[in-house]
């Protein structure tokens, strides 16, 4: 092997997502299309973040892939596996060791930092996509920074349900301009859409690439009333113990019996290497 | 205890190993050969070729053999493929009235110079399974005949001269490419083209036929619908004039469409068109009717609000490839949105039950002070 490029897409490719990018980063949420490629993987599977991560990826970097926060979904490995292949990175299962992290609906829970990328799989770009379904009324309406129609789905979901009803894919406004799709994250994560590593939204089927640039301002959308809730399983990890994370709820026995476990494998390793423990776990060495 | 699920590596390199074997069927039946596929599946061969957008038998044989003959995995592995090769340059646009017509027929006129040829089509045939054909392919003795020399006029060309037909104004720009530029509505006619002939044949089909039942009826005639082989010439810069770099078999079909005039133009014919690579009869025609009702704005008709006439509608599901992508990623782990939208369901459903049993609560269910109340209670 080498056949292809470096990290799959021709140069010419290349600098043509990097323009995309760099002026997604010079208009804060703004969705840029770009002339999006036919990728080796499936459309919706990840196109637009392998997209992103081939343009931003450079031979020293240390590249880590995520899908639920897992790095061992069947998803994940894939994706990890083409860029090892195609442009033979070194590849890590450590946030504070990857350079640059392709995720599908999580963030990682330990904060990043200023040198490191983080790349969004984002299935639909457009936040009003549900309420108003034509692209062309959806652009207009970015436009002339007409949000209304989200407020009055907000709002009626509060006269009907008494809260907000979107737990993930939670709609944020950035740096006080564009109603921006955070990609279908838990709500629980919005609040960390404030980072200090450059964050790179890719849409491939929809031709849309975006961005927050560090230290943006991103607010979820909410009322004075109502305002914002991150949740999350009201538990802690059964394994590592950890109170403030994203857990998966699993089924575990016939009956319905339930176990919760932290969705960020890595941080979950993290902490059982440091002695921590929850309720269900076995010594380190015996899951082996 | 538990243990978390592993082993993400290891089952993807199995269910792989595991394809292959079911691809290959009882290894006591001979393998199919690619050339095989190519010379006696042409007309998937045909498919495959049109819808990947790359003109090579070969490749889509070999695409057929390796999805084990699912058309729109052949068709991935294609456009895969294509993606990733150089541009050296646009052809020339293609003359398909110099066409060497293997198939050539019109509904709208009983004879026509060059004359009605139907070639190899299933037009006629009924359809009785051969069960001869279980045992034996092989064909005998097959009348033939000379191909007319010089070319054969469009059909349409006669009603033009009478200017009973609308004209198509002729132009020198390039057309956009729909493979180097996002998409973005609304798209010209020779974009709109570009996307149905790559779109999915099932999906034109479907939209097609909408139009005949009455969604945007556009009373379309097939004035001509023909299947050859064209030249394809790429103007070659340090020559100075074009050469001919190979030959195509396509399908064009010209559609004669009856038009009523509107505010803007006097009553006069309209046309759709299709050209679509190899023989896609089915796919030229399909395209021919959704590229007429696609046309509603610019000949002044009105908006039914018919699928076919929706532009956007059109253009942003007619490709198999997003489409089949974007259905079957659902089978992907969603474990994390799910997840939220559990939490979020039980607690509403608490919510509800808490404020229905507390009549002090508002009638709404939602006031403030009995979600605080209910969330004290946990």
């Amino acid at each position: 092997m080498n056949d292809y490029n470096f990290a799959y897409l021709d140069e010419q490719t290349k600098r043509m997502i990097r323009r995309a990018i760099l002026k997604g980063l010079a208009i804060p949420g703004y969705q840029v299309p770009f002339a999006s490629r036919e990728m080796p993987m499936p459309y919706g599977w990840g196109t637009g973040g392998v997209q992103v991560s081939a343009a931003v990826l450079t031979p020293d970097d240390t590249f880590k892939v995520i899908d639920q926060g897992a790095d061992d979904t069947t998803n994940a490995v894939s994706i990890r596996r083409f860029f090892e292949k195609t442009a033979g990175v070194s590849v890590t299962e450590a946030t504070a060791d990857a350079t640059v992290i392709q995720t599908r609906h999580r963030i990682p829970e330990e904060p990043l930092r200023e040198d490191q990328i983080l790349v969004y799989q984002v299935p639909i770009p457009e936040p009003l996509r549900f309420l108003e379904p034509s692209e062309i009324e959806t652009r207009k309406m970015h436009s002339l920074e007409e949000y209304g129609l989200m407020h009055v789905k907000l709002y009626e979901d509060i006269s009907q349900h008494g809260a907000i009803a979107t737990a993930y894919a939670y709609p944020v406004k950035v740096e006080g301009r564009y109603v921006m799709d955070p990609s279908p994250i838990p709500k629980f994560d919005n609040p960390k859409l404030e980072m200090d590593a450059i964050q790179l939204f890719g849409a491939g089927r929809e031709q849309r690439i975006y961005a927050i640039p560090p230290h943006t301002q991103v607010v979820s959308l909410d009322f004075d009333d109502h305002p914002f809730e991150p949740t999350k399983a009201d538990h802690a990890c059964d394994i590592c113990g950890a109170e403030d994370s994203y857990l998966d709820e699993l089924i575990v026995d016939d009956q319905g019996g339930r176990m919760f476990m932290c969705s960020d494998t890595d941080y979950c390793n993290g902490r059982r290497a440091a002695g921590n423990a929850g309720t269900q776990s076995i010594p380190m060495e015996a899951t082996e | 205890m538990y243990v978390a699920v592993k082993g993400g590596e290891r089952a993807i390199d199995n269910a792989h190993a595991w394809l292959a074997e079911e691809r290959r069927g009882d290894p006591s039946v001979a393998e199919l050969s690619v050339a095989q596929i190519r010379e006696q599946l042409t007309l998937a061969v045909n498919r495959v070729m049109a819808e990947g957008s790359l003109y090579d038998a070969d490749l889509a044989a070999l695409a057929i053999k390796q999805s084990r003959g699912d058309l729109i995995e052949a068709i991935f592995l294609i456009r895969a493929y294509r993606t990733t090769l150089p541009r050296f340059g646009g052809s020339e646009p293609i003359d398909t009235e110099g066409m060497t017509c293997d198939r050539r027929v019109s509904a709208t006129f009983k004879d026509a110079p060059g004359g009605q040829v139907l070639g190899p089509t299933f037009d006629y045939t009924h359809r009785l399974l051969d069960f001869k054909l279980a045992a034996d392919g092989e064909v005998g003795e097959v009348p033939t005949a000379e191909h007319a020399d010089g070319s054969t006029p469009h059909i349409m060309s006669f009603l033009d001269r009478e200017d009973l037909l609308q004209s198509e104004p002729a132009g020198d720009e390039t057309p956009p490419d729909l493979t180097r530029t996002p998409l973005e509505l609304p798209a010209d006619r020779a974009l709109r083209l570009q996307a149905l002939t790559r779109g999915d044949e099932g999906f034109l089909l479907g939209m097609a036929y909408s139009t005949q039942r009455g969604y945007a009826r556009n009373h379309a005639f097939v004035a001509e619908l023909r299947i050859g082989a064209v030249a394809v010439e790429l103007d070659i810069p340090e020559l100075g004039f074009a050469v001919e770099i190979g030959e195509i078999t396509v399908t064009e079909c010209e559609t004669v469409n009856q038009f009523q005039g509107s505010k803007t133009e006097p009553p006069q014919f309209t046309r759709g068109y299709g050209l679509v690579f190899g023989m896609s009869e089915r796919k030229a025609i399909s395209m021919a009717l959704v590229d007429r009702a696609l046309r509603w704005e610019e000949l002044g008709e009105d908006n039914v609000g018919a699928p076919a006439q929706n532009e956007e509608f059109v253009l942003y599901h007619s490709d198999n490839i997003k489409a089949t992508g974007f259905l079957e990623h659902i089978k992907l782990p969603h474990y994390v949105d799910f997840q939220s939208e559990l939490e979020l369901i039980r607690k509403l459903r608490r919510e509800a039950q808490a404020s229905s049993c507390d009549t002090t609560a508002g009638a709404s269910g939602g006031s403030l002070s009995a979600k605080m109340k209910t969330e004290a209670a946990e």
